[in-house]
């Protein structure tokens, strides 16, 4: 049976791992292939790499990263941050990343989706949505920075009809927080979009994990300071979600 | 010990490379015939669309070239696919090595997500490739398109029905997981192929 994913993010910033405290205050965490090679031993499912950065900045993610850690590690990775163009994903894949993630070029100009599924695959375009509660949950952009008039329902509804592969669903107002995953988004999105969902944002316990598992059908779940920190170690996290039964790879 | 990877636009081929570098191999990556002729192993990798591929493939006259080799022959994932007769992806007619149909996924609810992404258990392993490879290990997926069952699977998955996760045919092997991501699993599949 399919397994639910653990999946440690590392936010890079100048080639270093950061984890944002609601996307301000960074502090650094460490070597990102050492970090990456790490998490392998530990029996993390897959990993992501945000540049956080590339998008603000307008930098393209650093390929001689993406190269290190694709002959570092023997699990997938997915990595995300100023990427706008086929070249950009085309680059990107050939470096060794086996999916990209695209946000802020999207919501610009929701056709990439469309453009990168046909060229490469819709399995290997991860779609992320920063998500904010107002009236109802909605769409910002660049980092968490700009806010839309986007409703997160709808638009991640259109990720998948244009052929989106995976949506990185991350709440903005839990991100951070360790109170939990945003429950009732994720939730919706879960059971009303046919495409993975990947959970972001909040976790700060195992309890957390197997909540957004069973109770918001998540289908896998994202971290990171839990994780770069060593509150929760994923062997310990894994051991736990198995006990809850919840299908996970040990 | 020469082993070719088979160059194609939109591949990707680097973490196929990666896996070789691994077992202290130097894989060329090539689409000249010579050099895939000349071979001792030849790894048939995928990422990217059935229709867009085959259409790569067909312009430098690979879909001859491929059938026709005698050596040990791997192909992963869209490769797997694209050695089947034919392909709901595109509606493509493929190389025809396994005379299978490729499908996508129906799913009958949104809790069956498409494409399967993720870690999902083989059984029913035969076949030297799995050579030590334990019933109901883990191995990676990412698809949306997948093999069906026959006489030539050589390894299960169930995911919304069961599926080919392992394809044979003479000389011809192919997967539909990716064995260059799935961990230790994965290096051992790798390593097989090679020892064949």
């Amino acid at each position: 049976m399919l397994t639910k994913r653990i999946i440690p993010c590392l936010d890079i910033k100048n080639g270093e791992t950061v984890k944002g405290v609601n996307f301000v205050d960074l502090r650094s965490a460490g070597d990102p292939v050492e970090l990456a090679k790490q998490y392998v031993i530990q029996g993390a499912d897959e990993l992501v790499f945000l540049d956080i950065t590339a998008t603000v900045e307008a930098r393209k993610t650093l390929v001689s990263l993406v190269e290190k850690v694709a002959a570092a590690i023997n699990i997938p990775f997915t990595v995300g941050g100023g990427i706008s163009t086929i070249q950009d994903v085309d680059a990107l894949l050939n470096a060794g990343a086996d999916k990209v993630s695209i946000n802020s070029s999207a919501v610009r100009n929701p056709n990439l989706i469309n453009e990168f599924s046909k060229q490469f695959g819709s399995q290997c375009i991860v779609v992320a949505i920063d998500t904010k509660m107002e009236d109802d949950w909605k769409v910002y952009v660049k980092g968490g920075r700009e806010a839309t008039p986007i409703y997160t329902k709808n638009w991640a509804r259109e990720i998948q009809e244009r052929g989106g592969g995976e949506i990185l669903l991350t709440s903005m107002n839990n991100d951070g927080t360790k109170k939990g995953f945003a429950l009732d988004i994720t939730k919706w999105c879960a059971e009303n979009v046919a495409i993975p969902i990947i959970a972001s944002g909040g976790a700060g316990n195992k309890q957390h994990f197997a909540d957004v598992f069973s109770l918001a059908h998540a289908d896998a779940a994202l971290a990171a300071s839990v994780f770069h920190f060593g509150e929760i170690p994923i062997p310990e996290l894994k051991k736990y979600l198995k006990a809850n039964e919840i299908n996970i790879r040990i | 010990m020469k082993v070719v990877i088979i160059k194609y636009n939109a591949g990707n081929t680097k973490s196929v490379e990666n896996a070789l570098l691994r077992l202290q191999l130097q894989p060329i990556i090539t689409d000249d015939a010579d050099e895939i002729i000349r071979a001792d192993k030849i790894i048939f990798p995928g990422v990217g669309h059935a229709q867009t591929t085959m259409r790569y493939l067909k312009e430098r006259n690979l879909d001859v070239l491929i059938k026709s080799l005698k050596q040990p022959v791997l192909g992963i994932c869209l490769g797997q696919q694209l050695m089947c007769a034919h392909s709901e992806e595109g509606d493509v007619d493929g190389l025809g090595i396994f005379p299978v149909n490729v499908k996508k996924f129906i799913s009958n609810n949104n809790c069956d997500k498409i494409p399967q992404i993720g870690w999902n258990s083989l059984y029913n392993v035969q076949s030297p490739l799995f050579a030590s490879i334990p019933e109901n290990s883990f191995v990676y997926f990412v698809h949306s398109y997948y093999c069906e069952l026959s006489e030539y699977t050589i390894a299960k998955c169930d995911y919304i029905l069961p599926f080919s996760a392992a394809l044979q045919k003479d000389n011809f092997y192919a997967v539909q997981f990716h064995p260059e991501k799935s961990a230790d699993i994965g290096q051992q599949i790798i390593s097989n192929f090679i020892s064949l």
